[in-house]
């Protein structure tokens, strides 16, 4: 019993709660499949939701946790996406376990990722100001343009490389791996729900584990007062970096974790617009708020296709429910009226856990 | 106690989310009526591609109407999604059509959703039919998997065989963008015959994402006096490479990309357009009694010019129509059996449509037809001599 009151103590309340909320997520969908009630549409959309949430919060981290606004978030998926779906091909080669080849891939991602993050971070990190926005933004459109000019295959002669001009000449047993504008060609579907819920929970035990410790104590001094922190020995720029790398890692893994789904993944699909799509997710769930971020992120993707009924009207519905969403949630009276509904079930729950105490 | 509270309140947002999802699948109690078949497609019917989108799910449309009409019953279903043109949404357009019982498959409008979703069709086993993915990797996907249109590396070809006859003189050069693979492709292979042909290209230039100007690649084609520029790009680019060249008007020459130019762009003087040769299996202004027939209906349903679009998935709703009759295949018969007899029809038989005549399928799944060019005058499409 004192065990779980910790677990619900004010300090660990927002992680107890994430993790029961995947958790019980992960429950309730795999029932829904085991049982035969859940739509193709909504299992089909588990994994990339998993990859999208997993990203999510890993911008969180530098966005909400380190203060400092990053707009490359795409840019690092699609690094860890094309490194990891690349080894993942290759390794299927040798290995036949494609648990193995996944795991394998998404590590690969999150390797890559977090070096071109120490590449990027470390001239950037030491400025103060808007300078990591600009740079992030630069650098996804950067490796989008890059990634759609890189020709890569491999047949029995080993691998073989072009760039901007596809130079390769392929035997007819060769396989294209990345075929410039085309992207992934021929990738193998392998990422599953269950790894991308445990790719989800171990995200959520780096991030909570870095802000509930000495090092991420120190990363929060640095949002709110820099100045204070410096004065009190604070490494800044060290921590910055070290924020901003675990995030680029995250989202390396995130994106190796989505593109093993798909068959083709093209370069354009890591665009400007999918680092912003990420961001909104973070903004609207709330800066600093992991739970927020889940929550938004799954409502945010699945209800544009929940409302395919609506035919030609379903991105303008979609459109006035976002505003309708920002307007209650900064709205006062709105919030009031929340507070008070939650406060409501809130009381049936107090009744029902002192009747469990008093047994 | 927030905890509670706030644990409360996610856990039932998230019954709500599976509980509006979990559909009941279809019930069996018509059985003894006989049921339609349900053929989905999927493309882009909003944001920037609409038009490839939206021409696709009205050819196929009109082809349903009609057919469901002739039987006098309701044969064939259409089930159309949305997916932007992107591979991601593809799959989830392509779920929530078997969320509606697809049998049949269109597979996507576009070259890379339709790559996403092939592997997805080959898998559940269905019959797929792109009208318009024109990437030559699509059939080899599956045995299950054919085209309706030309792929990329014909058009080329077909292009520079084209210019080298009809243009005999003519002073030739290529605008390209480098940023997609569709212009990347059809460029390729429009060298690669130019110089088995003997074709001369006097000038290439080439531009990539979101070009703020085409002044660059113009006057390339200009300094060398190219009197044809072949441009094997979209119409959304062309656009802006003819409003760049303003008094130097060469011979323009476009593939299927350059079909939408006359409707498909805002504030575009289409006058710039005349004389813009394209290669393209289907002519509006054909004399043809089904061509006149389908331009009709598609201009009082819709209230424009039909584009070769509309006419191949006009045409592969056709298709599957006559493999339906010939075969004998009924709504009723499971999906491998329907699947079997289409393949069959497709691999053995050949088909008379708008978009060409004798079509045939190898057994790879592509497609054998005949180009043609056209030129535009007075705002339409005219067919070449």
């Amino acid at each position: 019993m004192r065990y779980l009151k910790s677990m619900f103590s004010s300090k660990n309340r927002a992680r107890t709660i994430s993790f029961l909320m995947v958790i019980v997520f992960y429950a309730i969908i795999q029932s829904a499949i085991a049982t035969r009630s859940i739509s193709s549409l909504m299992k089909g959309m588990m994994v990339p939701l998993c990859a999208y949430v997993i990203a999510a919060l890993a911008l969180n981290l530098v966005v909400g946790i380190l203060g400092d606004l990053s707009l490359g978030q795409a840019g690092f998926m699609s690094v860890g996406g094309y490194f990891g779906a690349t080894v993942a091909t290759l390794a299927l080669q040798h290995v036949n376990n494609e648990l193995l080849v996944l795991l394998i891939a998404v590590l690969a991602g999150a390797l890559i990722a977090a070096v071109f993050g120490v590449i990027i971070g470390v001239p950037i990190l030491k400025l103060q100001g808007d300078y990591l926005a600009i740079v992030t933004l630069a650098f996804g459109e950067i490796v989008k343009t890059i990634v759609s000019n890189i020709y890569l295959g491999f047949d029995e002669n080993g691998l073989q490389f072009a760039f901007v001009n596809d130079t390769t000449r392929l035997s007819s047993t060769g396989t294209m791996i990345i075929n410039g504008p085309i992207g992934l060609s021929g990738n193998a579907r392998i990422s599953t729900f269950t790894i991308g819920i445990v790719l989800v929970l171990l995200t959520l035990i780096i991030i909570y584990n870095l802000m509930y410790s000495r090092q991420g104590r120190a990363v929060m001094a640095v949002r709110d007062n820099r100045i204070a922190a410096l004065s009190v020995g604070v490494d800044v720029s060290k921590y910055k970096l070290m924020a901003f790398v675990v995030s680029a890692a995250l989202a390396g893994a995130a994106g190796a974790f989505y593109c093993m789904n798909y068959s083709t993944v093209s370069p354009a699909k890591f665009d400007f617009n999918t680092s912003i799509m990420i961001l909104v997710y973070v903004v609207l769930g709330g800066l600093g708020n992991m739970n927020g971020t889940i929550i938004a992120t799954a409502v945010l993707l699945i209800l544009p296709e929940q409302l395919r009924e609506f035919k030609d009207y379903r991105m303008v519905i979609y459109a006035i429910i976002l505003i309708a969403m920002m307007i209650i949630t900064n709205n006062q009276k709105c919030r009031n009226v929340l507070e008070k509904i939650k406060d409501g079930i809130a009381k049936i729950f107090r009744r029902k856990k002192g009747a469990a105490d008093h047994e | 106690m927030k905890t509670f509270k706030k644990l409360a309140v996610v856990l039932f947002a998230m019954m709500l989310l599976v509980g509006c999802s979990s559909k009941t699948p279809a019930s069996d109690d018509t059985a003894g009526d006989e049921k339609a078949f349900v053929i989905g497609g999927s493309g882009p019917t909003t944001g920037d591609y609409a038009q490839y989108g939206l021409a696709v799910q009205h050819g196929a449309e009109i082809a349903v109407a009609e057919i469901n009409a002739a039987e006098g019953k309701e044969l064939l279903a259409l089930a159309f999604e949305d997916d932007k043109s992107d591979p991601e949404i593809a799959v989830n357009a392509f779920n929530a059509l078997m969320d509606k019982n697809m049998q049949i498959s269109l597979l996507a409008t576009t070259s890379g959703a339709c790559s996403a979703v092939a592997p997805m069709v080959q898998d559940e086993g269905l019959f797929g039919l792109t009208p318009s993915g024109s990437n030559p990797a699509i059939p080899t996907v599956g045995s299950n998997i054919f085209q309706m249109c030309f792929t990329d590396p014909n058009q080329g070809k077909a292009s520079a065989d084209y210019i080298k006859a009809a243009f005999p003189d003519a002073v030739v050069g290529v605008i390209y963008q480098n940023s997609t693979d569709y212009s990347k492709g059809v460029y390729k292979t429009f060298v690669d015959e130019a110089a088995v042909i003997g074709l001369n290209i006097a000038a290439e230039a080439s531009f990539g994402d979101n070009a703020a100007s085409y002044a660059d690649q113009v006057d390339a084609m200009k300094n060398a006096g190219c009197t044809v520029v072949f441009l094997p790009i979209y119409y959304t680019e062309a656009a802006g490479i003819l409003t760049q060249a303003g008094d130097y008007k060469p011979t323009w020459f476009g593939v299927d990309g350059m079909d939408g130019i006359l409707s498909g762009v805002e504030n575009f003087d289409t006058s710039l357009a005349e004389g813009v040769y394209l290669l393209t299996p289907f002519s509006a202004t054909a004399t043809d009694a089904k061509t006149k027939n389908f331009v009709e209906t598609y201009e009082k349903n819709y209230g424009e010019t039909p584009n070769q679009f509309a006419a191949d998935s006009y045409d592969a709703v056709y298709a599957i129509y006559n493999a339906i009759k010939d075969q004998g295949l009924t709504s009723d018969m499971s999906v491998s059996d329907i699947t079997a007899g289409l393949i069959e029809w497709f691999t053995s038989k050949s088909f008379d449509g708008i978009t060409g005549t004798s079509v045939t399928w190898d057994v790879s799944g592509e497609v054998s037809k005949a180009p043609m060019a056209v030129v535009i005058q007075n705002g339409e499409y005219v067919l070449a001599e």
